[in-house]
């Protein structure tokens, strides 16, 4: 697990609200501060870790300083890319397609364009392909660098695995042909444990628990790899003891604060018991992160979030 | 919420993911059976959660009756019907192709085809689509007076108000006109082709993609006038008067930007936007800026334990200042003046006292008997005091 962040690509998934972005982000902090030239990927039109980072939402220009088209340095050695499959299948097909002018004509083509869009599953791909890209020693952008770290945050759980699946699914689909051997190949290291690390995002309360347990299972059956790291977030402080508890139960009054108090022991208990639960069923180990008590996540949490990944690391 | 729901019979909860859906979809229906009438939630997260706060341990494909027993001893008066079911979005679609295939080879060739078993699968946007799906199917079955639905837990909700327009769209020429056009893919396919876009696809691609997809979309050419009409259906079914959207989102800032943005999305859309549930909502219960420590340390008797309940109130009180902020903000972008607001639970609400407990607080009104945790105060005290 030492070595999650020395692989080329990290996958971070997880029930839906758990904070996978956060944790993404987190990650990549931690990755940057070692030196590597990391990039978290959002997918769906998320911008999430870019507002949290305090991106600008403004794009470098296509192949500006080192970064490929919408890739923007967040902080130093951390990057950042809002993956558009649009984009990546106009990428795709002018590096497949021997001139320029006959990828253009093909996207300007309505039979193309509807083929495209009418085949299940090729969002997913193009999704994938383009994080494979993003940690090719050689970019598809004429002048874009290669990345050490692709982290990639993925949709939630169900949809986290389809888009996983999705290179092995079309090489089987296709059989022959360009797509398949690339099918292959993004397959080959997408199931190397060696380069491809899988997080599983959870809180410590019963559903999103039941979900990365659950996660560990369909990651292994759908591409054969073990999830590397789960991460409990938003854990509350176990700040009182069972005596502590007890005297707050027996105080007659002590008005908002101790109401607060004996909330937060309840909340806070809740959550250990899940916690346990998934330390016990879990396979990969489990790292922490604190609930800060801030209006919104801005950097200098996600600093605080990605020192305390580094010690569970 | 009572005066929200009157005369509707179509009840969808919409939000992002990890903001009590479920929880909320269930105890909703458990309320408005509990009044007398026969309700069905259907409910799509993969965790099973209404699963197990309904003790049942199979939900199949169908609703089926949660035993009122279940109910007895909880503070709750059950005088209607819940029935309870947990989408299969896969059974969901193979059940609309049987139903709509002209012959048995049709639906054969349909159901064994590679890329249909990719489309019903885990692919974006076909849980969205199998849910509305259903949701038509149970309101036309008319066995129910109320129906409400648990959207999928995507992160993105439009996805699903756009999952029958995309639908018709598709069937209406589109995507399947130049596969069933005599001169269209499918034909050249079958057929040899000569056209520089086919050329480069099958360069990419394999002749086999092009064949699959040929053969899927010429077999469901035979479906086409049901699932037309089936989508028309559904997308009349969301702008029916008696359908209502319910946005629920907890404090936090991406489900609150979401919330937002599907509000003003179901207003651009002429669908019915019923309300917003807030849930997770931490309160202080107009308490003082800070913790009296002296005070604290005489009625504990403990000056260590006084000093960590001061930190644990001035830790609450930020997220309940988070929370109210969220709120207003709330309140301003999506004119919704008052939001039925959930507090934060001490645990997760995986059962029927679970459930009743944020029933109280959705219907604005505790149950005749004390429910155990329910310490705070109910519905839209904490956001109007805000």
């Amino acid at each position: 697990m030492d070595d999650l962040l020395a692989r080329d690509l990290v996958v971070v998934t997880g029930k839906g609200g758990v904070g996978k972005s956060t944790v993404a982000a987190a990650l990549g902090l931690a990755a940057a501060r070692r030196g590597r030239r990391t990039i978290v990927a959002e997918v769906a039109r998320r911008d999430d870790v870019s507002r949290a980072l305090g991106g600008t939402g403004v794009h470098a220009r296509p192949g500006a300083a080192g970064g490929g088209p919408g890739e923007d340095e967040l902080a130093p050695g951390l990057h950042h890319l809002s993956i558009d499959p649009e984009d990546a299948l106009d990428e795709y097909l002018v590096e497949q397609l021997p001139t320029r002018a006959l990828a253009d004509a093909l996207r300007g083509s309505r039979t193309f364009g509807l083929f495209a869009a009418a085949t299940p599953g090729m969002r997913e791909l193009l999704t994938v392909g383009k994080a494979w890209e993003l940690a090719q020693p050689a970019r598809r952008s004429p002048g874009a660098d290669p990345y050490d770290l692709v982290v990639l945050d993925a949709p939630a759980t169900g949809h986290g695995v389809a888009v996983l699946a999705a290179p092995r699914t079309f090489a089987e689909i296709t059989r022959v042909g360009r797509v398949a051997r690339q099918g292959r190949t993004i397959d080959a290291m997408l199931s190397d444990p060696a380069r491809t690390g899988v997080v599983a995002v959870a809180r410590p309360e019963e559903m999103p628990v039941t979900e990365a347990l659950a996660l560990e299972q369909a990651v292994r059956a759908t591409i054969g790899l073990d999830v590397g790291l789960v991460v409990a977030n938003a854990v509350l402080p176990q700040r009182f003891s069972a005596a502590d508890a007890a005297v707050l139960d027996a105080a007659a009054d002590g008005g908002a604060p101790v109401r607060a108090a004996r909330a937060a022991h309840a909340r806070a208990r809740a959550q250990r018991s899940q916690l346990r639960r998934l330390r016990r069923h879990a396979r990969a180990p489990v790292a922490t992160l604190p609930l800060l008590p801030a209006p919104a996540l801005g950097r200098d949490e996600l600093e605080r979030l990605a020192t305390a990944l580094e010690a569970a690391l | 919420m009572k005066a929200r729901l009157k005369g509707k019979r179509i009840v969808i909860c919409a939000g992002s993911g990890g903001v009590g859906k479920t929880t909320t979809s269930a105890a909703l229906s458990m309320g408005l059976a509990a009044e007398g009438r026969r309700v069905a939630v259907v409910t799509i997260d993969p965790a099973r959660r209404l699963a197990t706060a309904l003790g049942l341990e199979e939900l199949g494909n169908e609703p089926v009756l949660v035993d009122p027993e279940r109910f007895a001893g909880h503070g709750i008066e059950m005088r209607g019907e819940l029935w309870a079911m947990m989408l299969d979005a896969k059974r969901t679609f193979d059940e609309l192709i049987e139903r709509l295939a002209p012959d048995a080879a049709t639906r054969d060739e349909v159901l064994s085809n590679r890329i249909y078993q990719q489309l019903s699968g885990a692919v974006a946007g076909s849980q969205e689509f199998t849910a509305v799906a259903k949701l038509y199917e149970l309101d036309r079955s008319g066995k129910f007076d109320v129906l409400v639905l648990d959207t999928p837990p995507s992160r993105n909700a439009l996805d699903f108000l756009d999952a029958p327009d995309r639908l018709t769209g598709f069937f209406e020429g589109r995507a399947l006109r130049v596969f069933l056009a005599p001169t269209g893919l499918a034909a050249r396919v079958v057929g040899r082709g000569t056209s520089v876009v086919f050329g480069i696809l099958k360069r990419l691609t394999g002749v086999d993609l092009l064949e699959d997809l040929g053969v899927f979309f010429r077999a469901l050419g035979g479906l086409i006038d049901g699932f037309k009409e089936r989508a028309e259906g559904v997308k009349a079914l969301l702008s029916d008067p008696a359908t209502t959207f319910l946005v629920i989102t907890s404090p936090e800032r991406e489900p609150v930007e979401e919330a937002v943005f599907f509000a003003s999305k179901l207003r651009d859309a002429r669908m019915a936007f019923g309300g917003l549930v807030v849930n997770r909502v931490h309160s202080v219960d107009g308490g003082p800026p800070e913790a009296d420590l002296d005070a604290l340390e005489a009625a504990l008797g403990d000056a260590r334990l006084a000093a960590k309940v001061a930190r644990a109130y001035a830790e609450e009180r930020a997220l309940a200042e988070r929370d109210a902020a969220a709120i207003a903000a709330l309140r301003a972008r999506t004119g919704e003046d008052d939001p039925v607001v959930v507090p934060q639970l001490d645990g997760d609400v995986h059962d029927i006292d679970g459930l009743v407990r944020v029933h109280a607080h959705l219907f604005g009104d505790q149950p005749t008997r004390t429910i155990r945790g329910g310490r705070q105060r109910p519905s839209t005290t904490a956001a109007r005091g805000s």
